[in-house]
């Protein structure tokens, strides 16, 4: 099956990066590449297991599921391991996780279980609260781990909702808020305030026939500039130093190369320098400068690019993209609606991660530490984005085989 | 209406929308590895090479602007082992230069790959001149290699070690608690260099450099627009004399023990020395760590033990200067007040806390003037049986050690002094502890009042005490530090004044007695000719072996400018070997001149041990 082969090679191609950038001299199964390769095993075995089980008792196990992994990310706000800021880990001597990477999966379920499970109309507002509440709880219960980067994915599930039914508008106003947010800190207040007048007037005129929409548009103009007021305050407070630095750098606004700046562009020159074929296996000589931080994590993508060349990097990610459009289309194929949409949910998700991942490395989006699926190092989401997929994968098997 | 017919169109656009994403993706892939030459050409043609720029340290000056601490350059060759390409010969060769065996360069590599092989470590440290000379010629046959300049430390003194105190390299504490440390940089590990690192460190920069495949250096990359320049670190200006504590030195060579002095109008510190003490000279450069081994290891000098911060003494009779002013405080005594005195104190039972033989009765003064014992057994039960104020004896007590501890005694000063002592004033739950709730007078602790039992203080807590007195009740928190960056700037860390708990009308008698005491009673041996001074001499009995030799001074009376005290171990009565060490100190510090050379000559060569 086609999923399993790309998950196979992901995972293998992942670790012979790893490996790459850890490996110092004779092998050993303390370092990273050695965890790592302890893992794959482990999420492998988890994988076979899963395998066994059929969607009733995904069905069956979802609310506790959900129920108990918030506990834990809940949990982990005061007693979780303080790394970079956020205590995003429960450990357990050496041993850790994150159980935010299992609310994903949790979360996954717990929606697609709560829209297929009546006949849902998203339109109906009443009917969206739930599965707006079933994204937003851990999304706020891991900002207050202070892990801002964390709860990203999980405002990706929205396509699904779109998917789903949710109006085409919710999208649109969503963009639309982030753009504006975004151009405020750009451009000072009366560019973006005449922006919105102008924008609106020609609304406002090609509606001018319209009685009662003049009004609304007239309201939608008041909500439009009382945010357009407020978004350099939002900004201001809502993100940390460093986050607004991070921000700042990509927008252009901030030339401080000496120490986030820097990483960019640092991770640019090692993408770069990769050419068409690479530097090689194990030869790449600038992600192995030590200056690239998190070379083997969450700045993976970068050894890829310096060592495979364009051709490695773009090759994974066609392979990546097929991956998902795979999930996808299969999901379209499903008669069950709880299969269907529990694979739109984790297609989102590791879409999310890839672009929010590879858009950092290359210099799109703003830093944020979130790993690639299947190829960073890290165990514990390692093994949470293996149920996530071998969950998906065991139902279509046992729904789609009789 | 089954949602999955109704929306299924949206396949199509969520699809798209992934899709673009993608294609942005490769396109940004196309453009930096195969459109944009500047990212490829850079690295390919020329490795870079991350190099800190090390700021030199600031400078160390004394209170006169006399340079005690300086910076020399000195060279570090580093290595990246993941780049090292050395054929036979040229390693041979590098061995050679380095004056170092084959077996040798491979536990220098082994060690650095184990830090990381892709990071700069320090391959040899500190080369000599002629090494860097040689080395930087050939620089090309060594790939892998290259020299990292840095400042090392030159001391311009041999003295006062234990107060500038010394950097090394840092440690993984150190490099976990501050992430601007990276393995091989230097951290002030004691004294002035611990207690200013901040300021005297300045800030790294940091360049990077664009090397050829001859390992040659091209010039900065992108015209260094991401370099960054090193901020230089402040100079320091100490309350140091450094004459002063030179000399200082140079009397107490041969004996153990400190001298610590105050400016008392400022709580500057002029000197502070302990003995014995090391050649600060010895912690830098490549010896430093077998230096240091050295001096740990001598468990009978104690060389690194510094004496006028850490080690703490029974204060002895130079405590009954604090005993009278809290009496008179208390109202128990006035300097009228006479004792009698037969050969001591009788606390009962027939036991007697004795004494030498003086005249009696005494006034306040004359008791001063000739260490009595007996006077201030009877001022300080007098407070501590005072039933009028206090309902019991503990907290009588409590009363007693809190008007104490106002002298400074008992806590730390935490001003800038690195690694102090608190010395030791015993709170009431002590005693209720040791002797149960109720079940200890007056009688039990009468030793407090003449600085012995379980009261300690450390040779600076001394010193200020006598700064307090100088100054009729107050002091200002002994520091080392007087300027930062600028020698006009203020340092205004330290300048908040501390009241005792003492009016300042009641210091005139005690500072009559310590006047008569330098003039003709016990603290004689301490007098300078032609120079008004307050003392007073202390002997701290000492459970391991002979006493200790206590004297604490101050001069002028009338318009006091040092304030010192002198511990010297195991030297007996404070007046024989204390005095005239203070008095000499004094002597060179007022008038720049000693009119007693064969005094100093006769101090300059005793040996106590």
């Amino acid at each position: 099956m086609l999923l399993v082969l790309l998950f196979l090679l992901f995972v293998g191609f992942g670790w012979l990066n790893i490996f790459s950038t850890t490996y110092t001299d004779g092998f050993s199964l303390s370092a990273n590449y050695g965890r790592q390769l302890i893992w794959i095993g482990l999420s492998g075995m988890c994988a076979l297991f899963i395998m066994l089980l059929g969607s009733q008792f995904f069905r069956n196990i979802t609310t506790p599921l959900y129920l108990f992994t918030l506990v834990l990310i809940f949990l982990a706000i005061f007693i979780g391991k303080k790394t970079k800021g956020a205590s995003s880990w429960l450990t357990m001597g050496s041993f850790g996780i994150q159980p935010a990477e299992f609310g994903k999966y949790a979360t996954c379920l717990l929606l697609a279980k709560y829209l297929s499970g009546t006949k849902t109309n998203l339109s109906n507002i009443k009917q969206l609260w739930p599965s707006i509440a079933i994204i937003c709880i851990p999304i706020l219960l891991i900002i207050m781990q202070n892990d801002m980067g964390s709860a990203i994915p999980f405002v990706f599930l929205v396509v699904v909702l779109y998917r789903e039914g949710l109006t085409g508008w919710v999208i649109t106003i969503g963009i639309t808020l982030i753009v504006l947010l975004i151009l405020s800190v750009v451009f000072p207040q009366w560019v973006i305030l005449l922006l919105i007048t102008a924008v609106f007037a020609w609304i406002f005129w090609r509606n001018r026939k319209h009685r009662k929409l003049r009004l609304n548009i007239l309201l939608w103009y008041g909500i439009a500039v009382m945010y357009a007021v407020s978004a350099h305050g939002i900004y201001e407070h809502a993100l940390q130093p460093h986050q607004k630095a991070r921000v700042e750098v990509l927008l252009g606004l901030n030339h401080d190369t000496k120490s986030i700046g820097y990483n960019v562009n640092q991770s640019k020159i090692a993408i770069g320098s990769g050419g068409l074929f690479g530097q090689g296996f194990m030869k790449g000589t600038q992600t192995t400068m030590n200056f690239v931080p998190e070379q083997s994590t969450d700045f993976i993508f970068c050894t890829i690019g310096e060592e495979w060349g364009f051709v490695g990097a773009s090759l994974l990610l066609l392979l990546y993209a097929l991956f998902i459009y795979r999930i996808i289309t299969r999901s379209e194929e499903q008669r069950d609606p709880f299969i269907r949409i529990y694979g739109y949910c984790i297609a989102c998700i590791f879409f999310s991660h890839l672009t929010i991942n590879i858009g950092m490395t290359l210099g799109l989006l703003p830093v944020i530490g979130i790993p690639l699926p299947f190829i960073s190092y890290g165990g514990s989401s390692l093994l949470a984005y293996t149920l996530m997929l071998f969950t998906y994968i065991s139902m279509d098997a046992k729904a789609n085989s009789w | 209406m089954d949602g999955n017919a109704t929306f299924a169109y949206r396949k199509r656009l969520i699809l798209i929308a992934f899709g673009l994403v993608i294609l942005l993706f490769l396109a940004r892939l196309f453009q930096l590895q195969l459109l944009d030459e500047q990212w490829e050409v850079k690295a390919r043609k020329n490795a870079l090479r991350y190099v800190d720029d090390f700021p030199p340290r600031g400078l160390i000056y004394d209170r006169n602007g006399q340079l005690l601490v300086n910076n020399t350059i000195s060279y570090d060759l580093m290595v990246i082992p993941r780049q090292v390409k050395l054929n036979e010969t040229d390693r041979f060769e590098l061995c050679r230069m380095l004056g170092i065996s084959d077996s040798d360069y491979d536990a220098r590599m082994e060690k650095a790959r184990k830090y990381s092989t892709y990071a700069a470590s320090i391959f040899m440290r500190q080369l000599t001149e002629e090494q860097h000379n040689y080395i930087n010629e050939s620089m090309y046959r060594f790939i892998g290699f290259y020299m990292q300049a840095r400042t090392t430390r030159k001391y311009q003194t041999a003295a006062a070690a234990h107060t500038l105190g010394y950097i090394a390299e840092v440690n993984y504490n150190d490099m976990e608690k501050d992430a601007y440390y990276k393995m091989g940089d230097y951290i002030g590990k004691s004294g002035i260099e611990r207690s200013y690192e901040r300021e005297l460190r300045g800030e790294k920069g940091f360049k990077i450099k664009l090397v050829n495949s001859l390992n040659q250096e091209k010039g900065a990359y992108e015209n260094g627009k991401y370099d960054t320049a090193a901020i230089p670190g402040k100079d320091l200006w100490t309350t140091l004399d450094k004459d002063l504590q030179e000399y200082g030195e140079m009397l107490m060579q041969g004996k153990r023990g400190s001298i610590v002095a105050i400016e008392p109008s400022t709580g500057e510190i002029l000197c502070m020395v302990t003995s014995p003490s090391y050649d600060p000279s010895l912690l830098v450069g490549r010896e430093r760590g077998h230096n240091y081994a050295l001096l740990n290891a001598d468990s009978v000098e104690k060389p690194l033990f510094n004496r006028a911060l850490m080690a703490m003494y029974p204060p002895g009779s130079t405590f009954k200067l604090v005993q009278a002013l809290v009496g008179m405080e208390e109202g128990v005594v006035t300097p009228a007040s006479r004792f009698p005195c037969y050969g001591g104190f009788p606390y009962g039972n027939g036991h007697k806390l004795g004494c030498h033989a003086h005249g009696s009765p005494l006034d306040m003064p004359s008791a001063i003037q000739t260490s009595c014992n007996a006077w201030f057994c009877y001022d300080f039960k007098a407070m501590m049986d005072n039933r009028k104020k206090y309902k019991n004896t503990g907290e009588a007590y409590a009363a007693w050690r809190e008007k104490v501890c106002s002298f400074g005694l008992g806590s730390r000063f935490d001003t800038d002094l690195s690694y102090e002592k608190s010395g030791n004033i015993p709170t009431k739950a002590y005693y209720d502890r040791y002797y149960g709730e109720n079940r200890w007078r007056a009688t039990t602790i009468i030793s407090l009042s003449i600085g012995q039992g379980e009261i300690m203080v450390t040779p600076v807590q001394l010193a200020n005490l006598v700064a307090v007195i100088a100054n009729k009740g107050y002091y200002y928190p002994p520091h080392l530090v007087k300027a930062i960056g600028h020698p006009d700037s203020l340092h205004t860390a330290y300048t908040t004044k501390h009241q005792v708990m003492v009016q300042p009308r009641y210091f005139e008698p005690v500072i009559e007695g310590m006047k008569r005491a330098c003039a003709a009673g016990t603290a004689r041996s301490a007098a300078v000719p032609g120079i008004s001074l307050g003392g007073k001499t202390g002997t701290a009995q000492n459970p391991h072996g002979k006493d200790h030799s206590i004297l604490v001074c101050y001069g002028p009376t009338e318009n006091p400018k040092i304030a010192i005290s002198v511990i010297v171990e195991n030297a007996g009565f404070g007046a024989t070997w204390a005095g005239p060490i203070a008095g000499l100190m004094i002597e060179k510090y007022l008038t720049d001149t000693i009119k007693r050379p064969d005094l100093e000559q006769h101090i300059k060569t005793a040996v106590i041990r």
